[in-house]
């Protein structure tokens, strides 16, 4: 968005009806005003890598000397146990299960949260528009320890009958494969989070799809197009990097959701046997951290939790990092 | 000019016969060649769409419906009893009926009120110069820090401010220091959903604008922000459902109290996260049950509460079409 | 299209919230406490005013909460907040000074424990000896659900190699010695475990190590070292047995009823004992001092044989300091574990799924609480 340019320009402008006083006089206070408008953005700007620079520095001094304790290999070891005088920790099965829920809960929640809006801003007949966003909206109203306990007594004991019979007809093949965990698997882990997150998707796609210019829309719809074709030639396209915002927020939401996923989530006994399954349970980065934070009696233990949150914290920039390149890109064509 | 024009390129370019190249840059399908001359299998992909979208919402309906369903059903009683909008929990233990919720409501909507006041401004600014002044270095590195920052998980946000707040500095765990954990998490959330909106306001308005003498920040403030009102409400909406109903760190810096606390600043601080939490240990008690539902239902309410605000306001507020 | 009004509007929007709690307090001050009826008569000049934090061990949190509800209900001006967070964190928060006393299933560590020493840092932090005062006692179930077994006799030896996966279905012959006479399914044993830190586990994992080494080979400690499925909290272990057919799991009594699950008896080896209030004294009335003077850490003989006394039993302690920097702390530290100690309020706890104190060990207590200043 290399366009805003050129305010002295503007303000030196005369006005349109050559009111030269009144010009003036907005030119000035302008400048000031700029000055000030400007500074207090920059300012936010600033306050909030200033935050993020904490928030990374109390990351690294707490993790890097529990690190340098760990006698396993921090990103490749099953092993959990941080306390002690041998402590020996790593992430692998977090970020197994971390990984997989959210890549579940993003291969539902995409699809149908864009559908949705779709459906609201185009589809639905106008009378049902506003009931509809409502609807959706009312989901994200919804706070996430109440999706944590929906999810573990409403929403479990019929969720179970259906897994074991996923795992029946399709446990074959491995990713389906039966473990014996009952509850809280990493599939179940991903439906939820797909439904806690489908909201944002939606909600910020609705408003990215309702500001497609209408010229684009009845261009293609004036050359004949069908009401699909319009939307995949001139509101998705528009929409898109709305999409992927939305996407990556919902993303960033489904891997650091804390307290619905430890309500939920089974935890595997050391030594359980490595799985591929989805059924099997595991604990995710946020959710292990939650789950022990009241026992961090030390400053060793406590480094290496740390240390999970700061691969999750790093895990999550690098998805956001692919998002920007992809928006980047579109915007160089669009522009 | 330059961006609303090149917009139209795919409108510009249908000429009769000639190939489509849509926003995308891809080379044209044949979807828009082919309207010419419309066939069934088009007409057939039109209403399979059609089809999906409709199932799509009605599969987004059943767990709203489920939710809403439990929830109401299990906690809509509690909301009927004398005490529940007046009393607090003192000296009703998980065995005990009923209480009441006011303290916690008290609570979450100070604690909530709190964290968007300091949320929101920054957010909103960071997304203006992000958008209308962040040119080089520094905008790549707020974009770049504001998208760690939505990668923190609540427990984190929690963990990192009580290292400073109470390791550090020393003070007491408070609601305060909470609702700072809760500014952590609300910040990106307005600053992104923010930027979006802005985003698509036409730069045809800022040039106008411009073109018209009015001063940047004017324009800013009058123009592209009032055109974005709506879009940057929801946001902000999305950020306040998001940390109200955040248990994580309430756990770790605003211990629960049963008695009505006003002071943010000091003691323990009641919320509905956290009243929900106390219930939840014991919910195979009706009693503990009961209320844990109650409190759900109402926080759900609270938070509609303030998205009709907000609607209201995005109404009023916002640029009529 | 004013700027002022844009953010006058915004000003609305963050500040009603504010506003509406702000209105709500005033009106709600002139009725305080209108949520507690159940007024008492105030008691004599020993309540305090103010308020009075605790955190720690969730064992206890029922225990407290009625101690808690006792104490208010004399003293309208007292409040009195337990966090039921986990011992270790009690214990942290209370080092911290984030709290008055911690809550605790376990006394505080003398020896060196991840390089600190539990006892040391306390009493730096109080500025004078920590003192653990074993409060509630509260017995460990180990609760199952099996469709059509409504009794079930274990001892420590079956139940160590069931928690550690080596008997894995519900006829093993090991179980069906302990259990003649009843009709045991081929369903599938599923152990659930405390995936949190708890001092639960703790007291059950020790109990195993000391009366069955052989068939427990693992340390002790907080952290689950068995087999199973990990799940949060009592209250999450108790609900997955409750919907699991098969399912198996340890928790504290109290949990057990509520979910109506029914509960193991342990053969120590002078015949099975149910789990009861009296059982569960009689093991915690063998335990011996391991503190000194009015610091009354217990040492619980996990292996007891003795008929009738039900072995797998936790010790809850309230962790104070002897003397506050905060003399006013002091008093009030004093005033409500003094009620706690009592023996009116202890006895109303055997109802809540607790064991009351030996009378020996109640009378040490209240010297010790008399001692705090």
């Amino acid at each position: 968005m290399s366009t805003v340019t050129g305010v002295s320009a503007a303000d030196q402008a005369p006005g349109p009806d050559g009111k030269q006083p009144l010009q003036g006089d907005r030119a000035s206070t302008g400048r000031f005003g700029d000055r000030l408008f400007g500074g207090a953005a920059t300012v936010s700007g600033v306050v909030v890598i200033a935050l993020v620079s904490l928030i990374a520095v109390f990351l690294v001094v707490q993790a890097v000397p529990a690190l340098m304790n760990n006698s396993e290999s921090f990103f490749t070891s099953r092993v959990w146990a941080p306390g002690g005088e041998k402590p020996a920790f790593g992430i692998l099965e977090f970020l197994w299960t971390t990984v997989t829920a959210s890549t579940i809960a993003m291969l539902v929640a995409v699809p149908v949260g864009v559908a949705v809006a779709l459906f609201i801003t185009q589809y639905a007949p106008t009378w049902m528009r506003r009931p509809a966003a409502g609807l959706v909206d009312l989901l994200a109203a919804v706070p996430s320890i109440v999706y944590g306990l929906w999810g573990l007594i409403a929403f479990a004991p019929v969720f179970k009958p259906v897994q074991g019979w996923i795992e029946s007809a399709l446990g074959w093949f491995p990713l389906f494969a039966p473990t014996g965990i009952s509850g809280g698997t990493i599939f179940f882990i991903g439906i939820v989070l797909a439904i806690m997150v489908l909201p944002i998707v939606t909600a910020l796609s609705r408003e990215v799809f309702d500001q497609t210019p209408i010229a684009h829309k009845e261009g293609a719809l004036a050359l004949g197009a069908t009401q699909w074709e319009m939307i995949r030639t001139a509101v998705l396209p528009f929409g898109r990097p709305g999409v992927i915002s939305a996407s990556m927020l919902a993303l960033g939401r489904a891997l650091g959701e804390t307290i619905a996923v430890t309500f939920l989530v089974s935890a595997l006994s050391d030594g359980s046997p490595w799985t591929w399954s989805l059924f099997n349970g595991g604990e995710t980065f946020a959710s292990k951290i939650a789950n022990n934070a009241a026992e961090f009696s030390n400053p060793g233990k406590t480094g290496a939790y740390i240390a999970a949150g700061l691969v999750l914290f790093v895990l999550t920039f690098v998805v956001n990092s692919i998002a920007r390149v992809v928006i980047e890109r579109r915007k160089a064509f669009t522009e | 000019m330059s961006t609303a024009t090149d917009r139209r390129v795919p409108d510009d370019q249908v000429a009769p016969g000639e190939p489509v190249t849509p926003p995308g840059g891809r080379p044209g399908r044949d979807a828009l060649s082919e309207m010419s001359h419309p066939h069934r299998g088009r007409m057939a992909k039109d209403v399979v769409a059609r089809i999906v979208m409709w199932a799509a919402f009605a599969l987004a309906m059943v767990p709203l419906v489920w939710i809403l369903g439990t929830v109401i059903g299990k906690g809509f009683h509690m909301l009927t009893t004398a005490t529940w909008w007046t009393g607090n929990q003192r000296n009703i233990n998980s065995d005990d009926f009923g209480g009441g919720a006011r303290h916690a409501i008290e609570g979450t909507l100070t604690m909530v009120g709190f964290t968007a006041l300091i949320a929101v401004p920054i957010g909103i600014l960071t997304a203006v110069y992000l958008v209308e002044y962040g040119r080089g270095r520094l905008a790549k590195a707020i974009s770049f820090t504001v998208d760690i920052l939505s990668g923190v998980p609540s427990i984190v946000a929690a963990l990192f401010i009580y290292a400073v707040w109470v390791t550090t500095f020393g003070l007491g765990r408070s609601g305060f220091a909470a609702a700072l954990a809760l500014v952590l998490l609300m910040i990106p959330v307005v600053v992104r959903s923010t930027e979006e909106m802005l985003k698509l306001v036409p730069n045809e308005l800022r040039e106008a604008a411009y073109a018209l003498g009015v001063p940047k920040w004017v324009t800013v403030v009058k123009v592209v922000l009032r055109t974005a009102f709506s879009g940057i409400v929801t946001g902000v909406l999305l950020g306040i459902a998001r940390v109200m109903g955040e248990t994580a760190p309430l756990l770790i810096l605003a211990p629960y109290t049963k008695n009505f606390q006003r002071d943010l600043f000091n003691g323990n601080f009641p919320t509905l996260p956290m009243m929900i939490n106390q219930d939840r240990g014991d919910f195979a008690l009706s009693t503990a049950a009961e209320r844990m539902w109650g409190a759900a239902l109402t926080l759900i309410i609270l938070v509609l509460l303030l998205n009709v605000i907000g609607r209201v306001i995005a109404h009023f507020g916002s640029v009529k079409k | 299209m004013s700027v002022s009004r844009i953010s006058a509007l915004g000003a609305i929007a963050l500040s009603g919230a504010l506003a509406l709690s702000a209105c709500a307090s005033e009106n709600n001050g002139a009725t305080p406490g209108a949520g507690s009826t159940a007024g008492g008569s105030t008691a004599a000049g020993d309540c305090f005013s103010g308020d009075l934090k605790a955190e720690g061990s969730s064992a206890q949190k029922n225990a407290i909460d009625e101690a808690i509800k006792a104490y208010q209900t004399n003293c309208a001006d007292a409040n009195i907040d337990y966090q039921p967070t986990g011992s270790g964190a009690g214990i942290k928060q209370f080092i911290a000074k984030q709290v008055d006393f911690a809550g605790s299933d376990s006394a505080l560590k003398t020896e060196p424990k991840d390089g600190k020493i539990e006892a040391d840092d306390a009493k730096a932090s109080c500025g004078s000896d920590a003192w653990n005062l074993p409060m509630v006692t509260g017995p460990i179930a180990i609760a199952y659900n099996v469709k059509g077994v409504d009794k079930l006799v274990l001892d420590a030896e079956v139940a160590a190699k069931i928690f550690d996966g080596k008997i894995t279905t519900w006829n093993d012959p090991a179980i069906a010695a302990l259990n003649k006479g009843v009709t045991l399914p081929s369903t599938p044993i599923k152990v659930f475990f405390r995936s949190d830190e708890s001092g639960t586990t703790e007291n059950f994992t020790k109990y195993l190590k000391a009366a069955a080494p052989d068939a427990w080979s693992y340390d002790t400690g907080k952290k689950w070292t068995g087999k199973g499925e990990g799940k949060e909290k009592s209250a999450g272990v108790a609900t997955a047995v409750k919907g699991q057919d098969g399912g198996i799991t340890y928790v504290e009594l109290s949990y057990a009823q509520q979910n109506q699950l029914p509960m193991a008896q342990i053969d120590t080896g002078s015949g099975p004992v149910e789990l009861t209030a009296e059982s569960a004294g009689k093991t915690i009335a063998t335990a011996k001092q391991t503190g000194t003077g009015n610091n009354l850490a217990l040492k619980i003989d996990y292996a007891t044989k003795e008929a009738g006394a039900y072995p797998i039993v936790l010790v809850t302690y309230e962790i104070v300091c002897s003397k506050y920097a905060d003399a006013e702390t002091g008093k009030k530290v004093k005033s409500f574990l003094k009620s706690f100690a009592s023996d009116s309020v202890q006895k109303g706890l055997e109802a809540k799924g607790y064991a009351p104190l030996p009378a020996e060990v109640a009378t040490k207590v209240q010297t010790a609480v008399d001692a705090i200043s």
